[in-house]
């Protein structure tokens, strides 16, 4: 198995085989998961420490929990309460922490970029768990094992990313993903929310509803990031709703085995029907959050392995 | 009293010639310039002087041009001085050719008042090396709300008017502002940008930035604004200057606008035309610049509109940034880059790519700004000061940011191989600077 990374800072620097790898690693930490017995040792000794400048209650609970089951010692730190409020930079929280010798870092931030500027000042393994609108690596990976799972492979695929794509990192690290493992990807969504640069990425891009999801094998919705939108896209919820919101009649134009994702925490009335949500026949919401354990408890030993064999070359 | 430049490649950016030859400097003026290869001894004679009386300079074969004029250098005086004070910017300019920086006046506080002004005249003169040619804002505190004494500062030296980077939306008071400066007979310079569509952007929209996540401005804005001011200088005949051209879409608007008569002039950033909007990758900072780098075919389009003269200017924007300003996530670091050191040898790529020729570069780093200032310099001529820059085009070197001589070392050129360096810097005949 080869997965030859320091940080998993984004799925842009991943090759397909390395995608795979984390994809069957993380297959066994679902069956480790589903016992009653569910601990391993495979990051004893090492620590984890989760940086969320940004609020998070899933992303954050499952990377602590993924790091638990590993045997990991596991610090949360709730950034936006603490020193950056005290005027500390970026960088200096880093070195801060640095110094505490941690050997694997989550961090999530809400600027572009943040994330791979902090992993240039550490010696530690960074794992990306959202920075701005550019990259959220372990979402596509659970969503690309829960497509895996659920439709038996991950290629060919007809694959539409549905609602607010110009806010959405989710978006951007799937497109990634997906596009890397030969799927074809439409876009959905209105204008002012699906940029048309995406066109550029080989992306199919539809701003009528209905149209793009006719015969696609899987429907991903995304919920609409109120927070970064600094002005009127949508004229209103219900309009989008009305004309964006994946309900049961334009769920009935994909194809009759189609699974519907999201990767929560969903509006429900906003950009999915409630009871669509909840129907354990076609949605997928449910498995995803079970995958996003597995393949964080994945992507961790993965890179601690690396670290590990780093260390140990350089003391001998 | 004299000296005697000879051997030189005398670049003419007003005869538009690359030739060898001597220049003779006689009082802080040049005297003559003699454009063929001769003997010293000989041209000293038909001057009637002796060689005893004048110092001989060997050009070994050198380019030698006018200084650069540089129109929009920021020292951080007032306000933030270990970003960049008078002393360090005129050693960063000297070693760089520039011999005359126009200071913007984006300062803290801004350089609003004929007070204010006085200040960083004063420190210049203490400070500086190079001659120092300052700007003043247009509106009081840049807020575009309210003009700044425009005829008081004159009186104190302004040479030009500017919010800099600020847009003075409010599209009255901009009238205004013009309509009055006119009267003045000052000259206005402003940053076409529609601020609207730009608030916020750290990168222009495409391809990249979406790839990136990085907030975007469509390249059209900076036409859009291009279009308003343009309006206005036909309402109000005022003289003015476009900062910073950078995109193709505003080309053929400046183009009509001259066609039309209009007093309107425009520069571009030695930034804007070798580098592109690719370089950020990785999210270096140092890269992040305002407006943000454009695609490579905007780059080829502005550099083409160098070469015809529709774009008259290419200057620095020397805009110091320490390294806590830099060391952030792109979005939130701050904008712009020390280049006046860099300014010649970036600009040299742009001769060894063998898309501009040394005149017409000269041309545009030279003889157009001191011509849009009024000033007599920017040429190789009898009569005209003897402010020259002596330097080789051709020596390869690497740039280490480290050796800078401006206190801030934000340079996007850093570790990368530059050609052609400085030898020596006059001003008035005086060597500025020389390499050791």
């Amino acid at each position: 198995m080869s997965f030859e990374h320091r940080h998993l800072l984004g799925i842009e620097p991943l090759k397909p085989h390395e995608i795979t790898a984390i994809l069957d690693l993380a297959d066994e930490y679902v069956e480790l998961n589903r016992r009653p017995e569910k601990h391993s040792d495979v990051l004893a000794g090492l620590t984890q420490i989760n940086m969320f400048f940004e609020n998070s209650t899933r992303t954050q609970a499952s990377f602590e929990l993924a790091g638990k089951r590993l045997g990991a010692d596991v610090m949360n730190m709730a950034m936006q309460a603490s020193s950056i409020k005290k005027g500390e930079t970026l960088i200096d929280t880093a070195m801060t922490l640095n110094a505490m010798h941690p050997d694997l870092l989550v961090v999530r931030h809400p600027h572009s970029g943040a994330v791979d500027l902090l992993a240039q000042k550490v010696n530690c393994a960074v794992l990306n768990a959202g920075d701005g609108k550019h990259e959220h690596p372990t979402q596509a990976l659970l969503d690309a094992l829960t497509i895996r799972r659920s439709k038996g492979r991950l290629h060919r695929l007809n694959i539409a990313i549905c609602g607010d794509i110009a806010h959405s990192r989710v978006a951007r690290s799937n497109l990634i993903l997906l596009g890397k493992m030969e799927n074809r990807i439409r876009l959905i969504g209105p204008p002012t929310l699906v940029p048309g640069q995406f066109a550029e990425f080989g992306a199919e891009i539809y701003d009528d509803m209905r149209e793009g999801l006719k015969d696609v094998d899987v429907v991903m919705m995304l919920r609409l990031q109120k927070e970064r939108m600094d002005g009127g896209f949508i004229p209103s919820e219900r309009e989008y709703y009305h004309r964006y919101g994946l309900d049961a009649e334009k769920l009935a134009l994909a194809k009759p085995d189609a699974i519907v994702m999201h990767p929560g925490p969903m509006n429900r009335g906003v950009e999915i029907d409630g009871t669509l949500a909840d129907d354990i026949n076609r949605s997928v919401i449910q498995e995803q959050v079970e995958m996003g354990v597995a393949v964080r408890m994945a992507a961790m030993d993965l890179l601690a392995r690396n670290l590990r064999a780093e260390r140990q070359s350089k003391a001998g | 009293m004299s000296t005697l430049f000879f051997n030189a490649r005398l670049i003419d950016p007003e005869a538009g010639t690359d030739t060898p030859g001597s220049v003779l400097v006689w009082n802080g003026r040049i005297a003559a310039v003699e454009k063929k290869a001769a003997d010293p001894a000989q041209m000293l004679h038909t001057q009637g002087l002796t060689p005893d009386d004048v110092t001989r300079v060997d050009c070994g074969g050198k380019c030698l041009a006018p200084g650069i004029v540089d129109m929009g250098v920021k020292v951080c005086e007032p306000g933030e001085r270990h970003k960049e004070s008078y002393k360090s910017a005129g050693l960063a300019a000297a070693a760089g050719g520039v011999t005359t920086i126009v200071t913007r006046p984006d300062t803290t506080p801004a350089i609003d008042s004929p007070e204010t002004l006085e200040f960083v005249t004063r420190r210049a003169q203490a400070d500086t090396p190079v001659n120092v040619l300052p700007m003043a804002a247009l509106t009081k505190g840049r807020d575009g709300r309210e003009m700044t004494e425009i005829g008081f500062l004159m009186d104190a030296g302004a040479v030009a008017f500017s919010d800099c980077d600020h847009v003075v939306s409010n599209t009255k008071v901009f009238q205004r502002a013009l309509t009055y400066a006119r009267s003045c007979g000052a000259l206005v310079i402003a940053h076409p940008q529609e601020p609207g569509l730009s608030k916020g952007a750290a990168a222009t929209s495409g391809k990249f930035a979406a790839l990136y996540g990085l907030p975007a401005v469509s390249p059209m804005a900076e036409r859009m604004g291009l279009d308003r001011d343009i309006a206005l200088l036909e309402m109000t005949g005022a003289k003015y200057h476009a900062d910073q051209i950078t995109t193709a879409r505003a080309l053929p608007a400046l183009e009509r606008a001259k066609a039309n008569g209009l007093d309107i002039t425009a520069g571009t950033s030695v930034h804007h035309l070798t580098l592109n909007e690719l370089d950020v990758a990785g999210y270096r900072s140092f890269f992040k610049v305002k407006p943000p780098l454009r695609s490579e075919d905007d780059r080829l389009a502005v550099v083409e509109a160098v070469r015809t003269g529709l774009i008259d200017i290419i200057s620095s924007m020397h805009t110091p940034q320490d390294e806590e300003s830099k060391r952030l996530p792109f979005e939130e670091a701050a904008a712009g880059a020390v280049a006046l050191e860099t300014l010649l040898p970036a600009a040299l790529r742009l001769y060894h790519a063998e898309l501009l020729d040394l005149p017409t570069l000269f041309r545009a780093m030279s003889l157009n700004p001191a011509r849009r200032l009024g000033l007599e310099s920017g040429r190789l001529a009898a009569e005209a000061p003897a402010d020259l820059v002596l330097f080789d085009a051709d020596v390869p070197f690497v740039l280490d940011r480290f050796k800078l001589r401006s206190k801030s070392q934000n340079t996007p050129y850093d570790g990368q191989r530059m050609q052609g360096r400085v030898e020596a810097t006059y001003v008035a005949g005086e060597p500025v600077y020389r390499r050791d």
